[in-house]
């Protein structure tokens, strides 16, 4: 299955904040969508999971979506949008509940994901009760269980302390390299995008348009090598000069709203 | 700083922080309690109080004793505890409807919100002889009453606490392709859960206000019934164990209220 969006604008009233994004994602692909506050990233990922109706350009899917895939595209939100009120397990069904499944699936589908992630032992918990990084774990779980094809990844590593991101971004990688599940990830953290994307798109400030694409040639699995640092490094400058200038004029805005 | 220079004696960092952190002093608010009932019962002891006008503690807890041994208590109680019962259960199910339809509905909100905002404020017992003329002196007009008074502010609770139900849980479960139904049932309706309850401790003080109100205009039985005769009749240790009936029914049900909160509230 592969993603196109194909001339994509969107306006909020008068302000324009994306405007003609063309952008593929293939099978397995993990893509990373950076570029400064306000250009309209999580807009994109919005229109690309159809909760906003975009202004102009559409959005499609080539191919056969992958079998047993009951959302295929799925999110993963920054702020996790848990039920507080529901358990782990909870939270995680309830992306279940409203397809016909045989209970045997069901409980197999939860239990499944619950043991991807490593919350098996946590299924009775509340997400007060929990840390964030197992939070969103919680998050990527409910994502998993209806076998997604694409994730749509906005900001999902940004509420979290710096360690915690480390922990999770491996996992997301052991998850993407074993299920080769696609990826559109949204971020503002250069050695995020550039740790976790096979291209990395970068958007222009307001009105957002898509500046530059940039392939990391290093396999995902080589890249934590020291081998590696040196061309990462490089690309992570060429990156950061390339939406520096940008980010400080952003940085300096005053929004009114 | 230069290893030469004098610093002379160190001093100590006087202490600044502390205080505005209250502690519980449970053994205060008993002391307190039993302090002004021993004050009053001595007061009227000592002729200071006329017991006429104000009985003794003592007095008013034999009082009770009588009315709980005759059966009075029980048919007053029974009386004034239907009429809430069922006046809530109308107003609660009317609010829930309608606050749901205007938590959900940009029309019925258009709709809702001056038409609340109007009648809200009116106390409802002003109604009564008003329901009396549509409904009759019976029981209707009461349970009319009582709904009335609750029916408001069980809506503003529900709509203002669906107000409160973060977008981005709802998107979420868009995302995952809930129906509306479900979306209404699993996200907005408990994360409003905490809001309604809250209501639900105003509509019931409101309750226990109108049907005592209702009971004092025009009702044979009923714990207000009861008080506003007894007091006709200067037997105020009577209409004072009526109050003391009034005040634990209160605390009964801020008692089950506070249960029902724990309960469907564990998770937070």
């Amino acid at each position: 299955m592969e993603l196109i969006v194909e001339g994509v604008g969107h306006a909020y009233g008068e302000l324009t904040v994306l405007d003609g994004v063309d952008l593929r994602v293939g099978a397995g692909e993990i893509v990373a969508l950076i570029g400064p506050s306000g250009c309209g990233k999580s807009t994109l990922l919005s229109i690309v999971g159809g909760l906003l109706r975009p202004s102009s350009g559409t959005v499609s899917v080539a191919g056969p979506v992958p079998a047993g895939s009951l959302n295929p595209f799925t999110f993963v939100f920054q702020d996790f949008a848990l039920l507080p009120w529901r358990t782990v397990e909870g939270n995680v069904a309830l992306a279940l509940e409203h397809h016909p499944l045989a209970a045997a699936e069901r409980r197999e589908r939860i239990a499944a994901a619950l043991a991807r992630i490593g919350l098996a032992e946590f299924r009775a918990a509340y997400p007060r009760q929990l840390s964030g990084g197992m939070r969103q774990r919680v998050g990527i779980a409910r994502a998993l269980v209806v076998r997604p094809a694409l994730l749509l990844m906005d900001e999902p590593l940004s509420a979290l302390d710096a360690q915690t991101r480390e922990l999770l971004m491996e996992e997301f990688l052991a998850l993407w390299l074993g299920e080769r599940v696609a990826a559109l990830y949204v971020t503002h953290n250069l050695a995020e995008a550039l740790r976790l994307a096979d291209r990395i798109v970068v958007l222009s400030r307001r009105p957002g348009r898509i500046k530059s694409v940039v392939p990391v040639p290093i396999p995902q699995r080589e890249r934590a090598a020291p081998a590696a640092q040196a061309a990462l490094a490089a690309l992570h400058d060429q990156l950061w000069e390339s939406i520096k200038a940008e980010a400080q004029v952003a940085d300096r805005e005053v929004v009114d709203a | 700083m230069p290893s030469g220079q004098k610093l002379g004696a160190p001093r100590a960092i006087a202490f600044r922080g502390g205080g505005f952190a209250l502690q519980p002093r449970r053994w205060a608010s008993w002391v307190a309690f039993a302090a002004v009932l021993l004050l009053w019962q001595a007061a009227v002891g000592l002729r200071i109080l006329d017991p006429i006008f104000l009985p003794s503690p003592l007095s008013i807890l034999l009082a009770l004793q009588h009315l709980i041994a005759t059966g009075e208590l029980w048919r007053h109680l029974a009386a004034s505890l239907s009429r809430i019962a069922v006046g809530w259960v109308i107003g609660t199910a009317a609010g829930l409807v309608v606050g749901l339809a205007m938590g959900l509905s940009s029309l019925a909100r258009a709709v809702g919100v001056p038409l609340i905002s109007a009648l809200f404020p009116v106390p409802k017992i002003a109604l009564l002889p008003l329901l009396i003329l549509w409904l009759g002196i019976g029981e209707p007009s009461k349970w009319a009453t009582i709904a009335l008074g609750v029916f408001f502010p069980t809506a503003i609770a529900t709509y203002s606490g669906i107000d409160g139900v973060p977008v981005s849980l709802v998107r979420m479960a868009q995302s995952f392709g809930l129906p509306f139904r479900a979306i209404v049932a699993k996200v907005v309706l408990p994360g409003a859960l905490p809001n309604i309850l809250a209501g639900f401790r105003i509509s019931a003080a409101t309750a226990l206000l109108l049907v005592v109100a209702a009971e004092m205009i025009g009702a044979e039985t009923g714990i207000g019934q009861f008080v506003l005769t007894e007091g006709n009749l200067m037997q105020t240790d009577q209409l004072m164990a009526g109050v003391v009936v009034l005040a634990i029914l209160g605390l009964l049900i801020g008692a089950a209220l506070s249960a029902l909160e724990r309960w469907a509230l564990r998770w937070r």
